[in-house]
């Protein structure tokens, strides 16, 4: 299907219509100047083959002259034919019923040519004699009167000239014309041949340059060759690149501008952060010991440096995916048995119905592995409701982890978005549940674990019976990506 | 309690760690540059160092390599980004252990218990039980007296060495994987950063393999972790 497409395709391409009008091109012109050729020499040999004939056979009638008695003897009649007969043309004699003897000939006239020649015409035939071409002349002979006029005899003399000599000339000339021909539409066809090329060398360069262009690479230019219309397309082409390449240039020079804007504000950050940090666990232990708002104050500064604290690290480990230096470090691990850390770590283990099947080996980063389960089913319980079940599931390539809530499940309009930093689906939320970046962070980091070329993916849906469900999806063996691995 | 040696060039930063670590019974030595701190070690006066990276002057690795030469006091780092790069580096400089900045007191501060430990008595006693002198080879194990020696010669090992050594030749032939190896040293919990064991291993070899690129003592078991032996 596809290669006859493909076959059509090609068929009506530039090359073959090109090619296609410059032999239809050179079959008219060749036609119609060969066969004009041809019929003009043809009707010349012919016209002078018949007028020397005539000539000639004339002129051989003033030898029987004068005529003698008529009605003439049969003898008479043989012996008129043999004296106008030569060696291109054999003569029969009639004189009204009687007919020249001994010849060969078979009866040719027709009774339009013997109707001409006995109303005193000389008339001409070419007719066909046993396959050979051949003239036929008639005429009759006239008697001069006294008077000045003449009358006819009735003697009609008929010539048969071969045309096989006109008609090996013309032969020659059909053959001529032929050979011609033949050369004529090779030359066109190699005419057309260099056409296309021309033309097409160029399209097809734009259509590379084009294709490249297309691909990401802006820096494209052609080479403008010359100044028809192929240039002006080229140099065109030339501009729109030259423009794209400015203006996606300074897209990205402004987004990279952000993101390092993002970054370097993250960092710097992280200083004043470090000593309120570094003292937070001071104003915990003595805020019960702070007389009323004191207290309560010295616990809101605790409690929001630390949330501070996350939404840096998130914003730093955000930015780090977008400058792409974000590497695996990988490691081998028991599925089950790290997503068994990871729920109990947070105090989860109990709150959490787990199908865990032992024996699922993977290597992968155990940190974004941890990173991604947490985030999922923390998430199951802010958002949804209990019980939260999260369920392992091993492929020969590939294992996937589903986690699932009880609560009222994603709403359709919200679904596209829960990956997008900042993606507030409950406008009621409260900023210390999360920095708003948690599930963007947990997409990112599925998505670093590649196997063959193909990424790790999450994906957010709702279960048949409601409810949210988070379906990650991770390769058995992770490539490494730059270090990270075994040394 | 220890008398922990602190290399902080953020006045703000130096001051709450100072703070924090006081009230959890160390006596906190702060400095602000690596020169300084580097006086202070010469001084003898420390258990531990707490040294940030990123300093004016002389830079953390260079501090860390030079405590390092001088013996086996125990460095932890403390690093302003989670970068890769600074983390490898400054754990092949001879670090023990990082944390990164932003860090709560007592995370700090259970670190630094955890690396105290490798150095004293409860080295010895999770060096394993029939203490004695152990024959490996060319290399000679003293569990009692924590003294490795290599061809009669006696190797400098830094704490977490000497405890990673210990650790994987108390079960010649049996592979511990990397996550094993960070709960018993480095007393992480699960998710420590296995690059901490990769960096300590690589300078253990250093010191008692011949040849550190075709390890004999401490061999790698690709996709586990590593071993001990087989000789």
């Amino acid at each position: 299907m596809t290669r006859w497409r493909w076959a059509v395709g090609r068929a009506s391409g530039l090359r073959v219509r090109l090619l296609l009008a410059f032999t239809l091109l050179g079959l008219t012109t060749t036609a119609v100047v060969a066969s004009g050729s041809y019929f003009q020499a043809r009707r010349v040999i012919l016209q002078q083959a018949q007028d020397a004939a005539v000539v000639s056979l004339t002129d051989q009638l003033i030898t029987v002259y004068p005529l003698r008695r008529l009605p003439p003897t049969q003898d008479e009649l043989d012996s008129m034919a043999g004296i106008l007969s030569d060696r291109d043309s054999s003569v029969v004699v009639y004189y009204h019923g009687m007919r020249t003897r001994g010849s060969q000939l078979p009866e040719p006239f027709t009774p339009e040519l013997r109707e001409a020649v006995r109303d005193g015409k000389v008339a001409w035939q070419r007719v066909s004699l046993k396959g050979q071409p051949v003239l036929l002349i008639g005429t009759q002979l006239m008697i001069d009167q006294p008077d000045g006029t003449s009358r006819p005899s009735g003697l009609e003399v008929y010539a048969v000239r071969s045309l096989i000599p006109e008609k090996q000339s013309i032969d020659r000339l059909a053959n001529l014309a032929w050979v011609t021909g033949g050369l004529s539409l090779v030359l066109a066809v190699l005419l057309a041949l260099l056409a296309a090329a021309g033309v097409l060398r160029p399209v097809r360069e734009l259509g590379r340059a084009a294709h490249r262009l297309g691909q990401g690479d802006l820096t494209t230019r052609l080479v403008v060759r010359g100044t028809d219309e192929l240039a002006d397309v080229a140099r065109t082409f030339n501009n729109t690149a030259q423009t794209l390449e400015r203006q996606v240039g300074e897209l990205r020079r402004m987004e990279s501008d952000a993101r390092r804007f993002v970054a370097d504000v993250s960092h710097e950050l992280r200083t004043p952060l470090a000593a309120m940090t570094a003292v937070t666990d001071v104003l915990d232990e003595e805020a019960g010991g702070l007389p009323g708002d004191a207290g309560r104050a010295a616990r809101i500064v605790s409690q929001e440096t630390q949330n501070l604290v996350r939404l840096v690290d998130d914003l730093i480990e955000v930015s780090r995916f977008d400058s792409g230096t974000a590497r695996l470090a990988l490691d081998d691990v028991d599925v089950a048995a790290a997503v068994t850390a990871t729920l109990r770590v947070r105090g989860w283990a109990d709150q959490v119905r787990a199908e865990l099947p032992p024996g699922v080996m993977a290597r992968l980063d155990p940190r974004r592995l941890d990173v991604i389960v947490a985030n999922l089913v923390g998430n199951a319980f802010r958002h949804g409701a209990a019980p939260v079940s999260l369920r392992l599931h091993a492929e020969p390539n590939w294992f996937t982890i589903e986690v699932a809530d009880q609560g009222p499940g994603l709403d359709p309009e919200v679904l596209p978005h829960v990956f997008e930093r900042f993606y507030k689906a409950d406008t009621a939320r409260t900023r210390s549940e999360g920095s708003g970046l948690g599930l963007a962070i947990a997409w990112e980091n599925a998505r670093l674990h590649r196997h063959a070329g193909q990424p790790g993916s999450l994906v957010a849906g709702n279960a048949p019976a409601g409810g949210a469900v988070f379906r990650l999806r991770l390769p058995r063996v992770a490539e490494s990506a730059g270090d990270g691995g075994v040394r | 309690m220890s008398r922990v040696l602190l290399i902080e060039d953020h006045q703000t930063v130096r001051d709450g760690l100072q703070l924090a670590l006081t009230r959890q019974g160390h006596t906190v030595d702060a400095v602000a540059t690596g020169e300084q701190g580097l006086v202070r070690v010469h001084e003898g006066a420390s258990d531990v160092v707490v040294l940030d990276l990123m300093l004016p002057g002389i830079d953390g690795f260079e501090v860390c390599r030079r405590i390092r030469a001088l013996g086996d006091l125990p460095i932890i780092m403390l690093t302003a980004r989670n970068d890769d790069m600074d983390v490898v580096a400054g754990l092949e400089a001879g670090a023990d252990d990082y944390v990164v900045k932003p860090v709560q007191a007592r995370v700090l501060e259970a670190r630094i218990r955890a690396v105290l430990r490798r150095t004293g008595g409860e080295t010895r006693r999770a060096g394993g039980a029939p203490a004695g002198v152990e024959q490996h080879g060319a290399l000679t194990i003293d569990r009692a007296a924590l003294v490795v020696s290599r061809g009669g010669m006696p190797v400098g090992l830094a704490p977490t060495e000497l405890r990673l050594l210990l650790e994987l030749s108390r079960t010649p032939g049996q592979v511990l994987s990397r996550q094993q190896l960070l709960e018993a040293v480095w007393e992480h919990g699960y998710l420590g950063d296995s690059r901490l064991v990769d960096a300590c291993v690589q300078r253990l070899r250093a010191k008692i393999e011949d040849d550190s690129s075709a390890p004999v003592f401490v061999q790698t078991v690709r996709g586990f972790g590593y071993r001990f032996g087989p000789l």
